[in-house]
């Protein structure tokens, strides 16, 4: 047995997912992680909303919790929160996170609560039969964009440096070992990090679009990838079509939300409770 | 020495829910419920436990759930459209099995409604607000010390059977300043099992009828938590025998201990002739209406229920052997009125006081009504 096995639950195999889903690489790419940083498997509580995405933490043997669409972080706002010392981990897929789960994302950034985010982007509601989702990239053919997909895809990354989140990467699911380097970086980061994964559903996405099969959209996921100094040097209109790979944001100095909440909040109240106590006392005498 | 004070029905409900030592609420601002929010983002750091306000109220039920499953006391207190946005996630509760206590101060409705005025009509959507078969306790308290026990017994209710429990409060009675006798600690009694340390994964595993020891992340073995129906070890299945046990696990857990969760307040019941059902504010009308026929000769009760739901169906059948006339008085335009025409056999005279313009009935217009059974 590998090091990383022990963090894998055997006993749920199979998976549900598709021959060739990236899924099962960022699920190992974690496992790796967490064997590398030595964690206690009692210590970790993997999240996850609905989706493709949100049947991994099934097979992983932490804790584990499989919740509502588009609302893992939610619940791992209130763990983390109750259990500030324990690693909470939310795996997201781009539909999940995105479009329902919106909301909860940019206000965990905000926070910068001690979540970490693993974000599978693979552009297409995999789970409901391949719909297109708020990542879909313009153009492509999905099961409700039968004419071509007409609206622009977020920027993750944008849109999570613009919400302040502290730890913001991307990686793709071709370059296994960087991903687990960069998602052993996040877990070791102290506040709010997501970490981007491009992935492929060739079964869905690459089906209407001439990748059905694994090959051919992983090859298309290296040929939009850029590495940060490459994606420098491109024009404007050459990166939108391009996915830099590599931390974007790493904040160490700002406060980590649960940290914040015990060196400010609770001393204030504490003071507080100490001075209602001393004018109680001054009234009795 | 007793020790008395006037407060919020919002704050009373607040302070009894630290008494049953809650220690965690993440919550959304909403008219009428804020106050409660308000208190326990004072009083909860004193005690150096956790208040959170969220981006909206599923995200605060999720936060909710995520500390009942790291073994916190939680509460969150919302209105009519948070109560809404919170179905998702109390049906996730229920699923799951977890320990939770929401505060539903209800206004005027449908949508936005009437933020500011009082309304009994989410009595239905407490039941059956959220999609799918589920078992729910609702405890429906009227006067200042029932806010405040009720809440107490809301909390051991949620921990004992391992399910979302709601309080549902009225917008007058929330809202109200009242004397209240603080209860002293030895007469109050919370209900806390611990988790113990957890060595298998079989933690749905138990008999119909048992109810369930409490679970939590961190306690030794890794656990799966699932929002999916799931077999005993909390695995997604939908192999039709295992779905089924856990339906009916789920059910019964509750309707096995009707004994022990159904509560209700009779007054002036022994000899009466007509029955009053009624609780909340209009509960608090009625009683003045009783007062007021019995002087007039007339002999009327009230049954004021405190556990909405489940619904007082045995205590009732009992009673309409005996009383034949029955006026429910609520402020809605007919619901609880249904569970008793349920209830209530063929030869008992049912009518109904509704209304649902916002204003509490007075006593007067109650007794109005009960003058109208004939004599």
């Amino acid at each position: 047995m590998r090091d990383y096995e022990r963090y894998i639950r055997y006993r749920t195999f199979p998976t549900p997912w598709c021959p060739g889903c990236g899924d099962g690489t960022i699920l190992k790419s974690i496992a790796m992680a967490f064997a590398e940083l030595k964690y206690d498997a009692d210590d970790i509580v993997v999240v996850a909303g609905i989706g493709c995405s949100g049947r991994i933490p099934t097979f992983f043997n932490t804790n584990t919790l499989h919740t509502t669409h588009g609302r893992a972080l939610t619940f791992a706002t209130g763990i983390k929160l109750a259990q500030p010392d324990k690693h909470v981990i939310v795996i997201s897929g781009d539909g999940d996170a995105l479009a329902i789960g919106g909301n909860h994302l940019i206000h965990a950034a905000r926070r910068n609560i001690g979540i970490k985010m693993i974000l599978i982007n693979n552009g297409i509601y995999g789970m409901t039969g391949g719909q297109v989702s708020p990542l879909t990239p313009q153009k492509f053919f999905t099961e409700t964009t039968p004419y071509g997909n007409i609206e622009p895809r977020f920027d993750v990354v944008d849109l999570l440096v613009a919400a302040k989140a502290s730890f913001v990467a991307r990686e793709t699911v071709n370059r296994l070992i960087p991903l687990k380097q960069v998602i052993k970086k996040s877990f070791q980061h102290r506040g709010f990090s997501v970490v981007e994964v491009i992935s492929n559903c060739h079964i869905n996405l690459g089906r209407k679009n001439r990748m059905k099969n694994p090959i051919d959209m992983t090859r298309w996921i290296a040929t939009k990838t850029v590495t940060q100094p490459e994606y420098d040097k491109l024009d404007p209109e050459a990166r939108r079509h391009k996915y830099p790979v590599g931390v974007f944001v790493e904040d160490k100095e700002r406060l980590e939300y649960t940290d914040l909440y015990y060196q400010h909040i609770v001393p204030a109240a504490k003071a507080e409770a100490e001075r209602e106590a001393a004018r109680r006392a001054g009234r009795k005498k | 020495m007793i020790k008395r004070q006037v407060l919020q029905g919002n704050i009373i409900v607040a302070k009894a829910a630290i008494d049953a030592k809650c220690d965690f609420f993440a919550g959304y601002p909403i008219t009428p419920s804020s106050e409660i929010a308000q208190y326990m983002s004072r009083e909860l750091p004193k005690l150096g436990k956790d208040f959170i306000q969220m981006e909206d109220e599923i995200a605060s039920l999720g936060a909710c759930i995520g500390a009942a499953l790291s073994g916190r006391k939680v509460l969150t207190a919302t209105s009519g459209p948070g109560f809404s946005l919170m179905q998702e996630h109390l049906g996730m509760a229920v699923m799951a099995e977890i320990p939770l206590v929401i505060v539903n101060v209800m206004r005027g409705g449908p949508s936005t409604g009437m933020p500011t005025k009082p309304s009994q009509a989410d009595i239905m959507q407490a039941r059956w607000g959220t999609h799918g078969d589920h078992p729910i306790i609702a405890l429906y308290p009227a006067f200042a010390e029932q806010l405040y026990f009720e809440t107490i017994r809301a909390f051991n209710l949620s921990e004992k059977f391992w399910n979302p429990v709601i309080i549902l409060l009225d917008e007058v009675i929330a809202k109200a300043h009242e004397d209240l006798t603080i209860p002293r600690k030895k007469d109050i009694s919370v209900y806390w099992e611990k988790t113990k340390k957890i060595e298998d994964l079989n933690i749905y595993d138990r008999k119909i009828g048992q109810n369930p020891p409490r679970v939590d992340f961190f306690k030794g073995y890794p656990i799966h938590i699932d929002g999916l129906e799931h077999d005993k070890h909390g695995w997604p299945t939908t192999d039709p025998d295992t779905v089924q046990k856990m339906q009916t696990l789920r059910m019964q857990k509750i309707y096995h201990y009707l004994d022990e969760i159904v509560k209700f307040e009779e007054y002036e019941m022994d000899d009466a002739e007509i029955m009053l059902f009624s609780f909340g504010v209009s509960a608090r009308s009625a009683l003045a209406a009783v007062e007021m026929a019995r002087a007039e000769g007339i002999r009327a009760g009230l049954f004021q229920a405190l556990t909405i739901w489940p619904f007082p169906k045995k205590a009732l059948a009992e009673r309409f052997r005996r009383v034949k006339k029955v006026l429910t008085v609520e402020l809605n335009m007919g619901q609880a009125k249904y569970e008793i025409e349920r209830v209530a056999p063929d030869d008992v005279d049912k009518r109904a006081l509704l209304r649902a313009n916002g204003v509490p009935f007075t006593p007067a217009e109650v007794l109005a009504a009960i003058k109208e059974f004939p004599r």
